[in-house]
């Protein structure tokens, strides 16, 4: 389990597939089954078109690090150390908020368009919610 | 294709303007009580006595409580809210409203403890919002770690360097040193603003905003009636507003901002002026790098252009574009929500009593944001009717 503190998120009936995915160990999209656009943060329909015919598929997991922070402020959950809040640019396209894990919390660590792949963390005893990080990838 | 708009340029114009008293650390007055304060300082700068006023806008503060609170019976009101750029949206609003007859005299207020939090509203977020679930638990800490994720692409794609964030902040300090009101008026240089307190890297604490208490407001009026004021009448020339993502991970383009494109076009337009039209200009800079978004996405250049009017102190005292000339959110004040001070600024300038007054000066843009990059305002002022 994650050793942080994190503000946990609560699913919403419009974003439950997601959580649930992340639970399971997939990253989970929407895609529209009439003009293939696909989109995050999840809603029932789509936003290019309206289309309310939506389907859900795991995403690659493949990401690149598209920009990012190093906070040295402090989070009551996050300790004293600054790390890194970043947006991940997804293979599929969207854009993600998320944290970069195994690595140093350096700008010479932390390369733009850098390849990363998504791990999932469990925040909680129950095992109710999972967390989509990303890691550098090896080699 | 361009829009086109019914109201047309000067119909409306600025009658009162005035910030609060005090400026920066005032533990003695709430929010609801800056917003009085400034309400009443513009009441007495246009002559005007509540009852003369019949609309209202305000955000972050309740309009209903602040009309009744304040004595006026409106026939419209206004709360937009969408950050520190909805006073520049009021100001958009206010215009259609007296053009369209629903009132004829219009306060706009801005109040806000940042620093004293005094009777502030908390910021809880949902943990069920969108950025409850998507962004929170990443460990942002509000606007310092959030506004400024875009910034290492926008660097990298554009060809600048955490040097031209730093230079921004050390040139808007110039023109604080010659703003008796500035908060922070010694000079500092881009090497003392790069050495600064590290907040977020590449961001140091001089390249983020102060945080101030504070407030300001605006009246305004028919141009028709503006000429009986005892001020110089300020003219809405043109305006635009627009909004983009909630989510800063979600702005679609992180080297240039849709909602600061889409209003500066519609105030352009509206106001049928070109880029070479613009004496003085206001770029809301809660960060370093808003000047640097503001300048491309307004069109004043391209955005891989906008480091030389900082490197070559076009936007500095002297230079031909002067810029931020309060001091801006960086050196002036900034109590969270800093698109009012920006218009007041805009204002002074066009009546011509701004302390680093630009000689001559006959058209303002004021380009505001709010929410991280979630929204725009822009309204352009000339003092000619
Ligand atoms: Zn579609």
């Amino acid at each position: 389990m994650s050793e942080i503190q994190r503000p946990l998120p609560k699913p919403t009936p419009e974003t439950q597939h997601f959580w649930d995915g992340c639970r399971e160990g997939e990253l989970r999209l929407q895609r529209c089954t009439r003009c293939a656009n696909t989109w995050f943060p999840p809603r029932p329909f789509c936003p290019a078109c309206a289309c309310r015919e939506v389907e859900i598929y795991t995403a690659s997991g493949k990401a690149r690090l598209h920009s990012y922070v190093i906070s040295h402020r402090g989070h009551p959950g996050f300790g004293k150390e600054p790390y890194a809040i970043a947006v991940v640019k997804l293979e599929e396209g969207p854009q993600m908020m998320s944290n970069v894990v195994g690595c140093p919390q350096t700008p010479e660590a932390l390369l733009l368009d850098m390849p990363l792949e998504v791990t999932f963390e469990q925040q909680t005893k129950d095992e109710s919610i999972f967390i989509p990080l990303f890691k550098p990838v090896e080699g | 294709m361009a829009d086109s708009f019914a109201l047309k340029p000067r119909s409306v114009a600025v009658v009162g303007a005035a910030e609060t008293t005090k400026m920066g650390l005032i533990p003695d007055m709430s929010q609801l009580g800056l917003h009085f304060d400034c309400a009443l300082n513009a009441m007495t700068d246009a002559g005007l006595k509540p009852s003369d006023i019949d609309g209202v806008a305000t955000g972050g503060e309740d309009v209903a409580v602040l009309a009744h609170m304040l004595g006026i019976t409106p026939k419209w009101v206004d709360s937009t809210d969408v950050g520190g750029c909805s006073y520049m949206i009021h100001v958009r609003h206010a215009a259609a409203a007296i053009a369209a007859g629903y009132c004829s005299t219009v306060l706009i207020t801005h109040g806000e403890s940042g620093r004293s939090r005094v009777g502030s509203p908390g910021y809880a977020m949902s943990a069920a919002s969108m950025a409850g679930q998507f962004e929170a638990p990443y460990g942002v800490t509000g606007a310092p770690s959030m506004f400024t994720i875009p910034v290492l692409r926008y660097l990298k794609e554009t060809g600048s360097d955490i040097e031209d964030l730093a230079r921004v902040a050390s040139i808007q300090r110039e023109w604080a040193a010659m703003n008796p009101r500035a908060t922070r008026r010694e000079p500092i240089t881009v090497e003392e603003v790069m050495n600064d307190t590290m907040i977020a890297w590449p961001f140091t604490k001089a390249m983020c905003c102060l945080v101030t208490d504070g407030g300001g407001a605006l009246i305004l009026t028919s141009a028709e009636r503006a000429k009986d004021f005892p001020t110089r009448p300020v003219y809405v020339l043109g305006t635009g507003e627009s909004s983009e993502a909630r989510l800063i991970s979600q702005m679609e383009d992180f080297t240039s901002s849709r909602a600061f494109r889409v209003s500066g076009k519609q105030a352009f337009e509206s106001s049928g002026i070109t880029r070479d039209d613009v004496d003085h200009l206001m770029i809301y800079d809660a960060f370093a790098h808003l000047p640097l978004y503001g300048l491309g996405d307004l069109g004043f250049c391209k955005p891989d252009e906008a480091k030389h009017f900082y490197r070559e102190r076009r936007t500095a005292p002297g230079g031909s574009l002067p810029t931020n000339t309060n001091g801006g959110g960086l050196s002036y004040m900034h109590s969270g929500r800093y698109g009012m001070y920006a218009l007041q600024e805009s204002v002074r300038q066009m009546r011509g009593i701004a302390p680093a007054q630009i000689e001559g000066a006959k058209i303002s843009l004021c380009h505001g944001v709010g929410g991280m990059f979630t929204a725009s305002g822009t309204v352009v002022f000339t003092n000619e009717s």
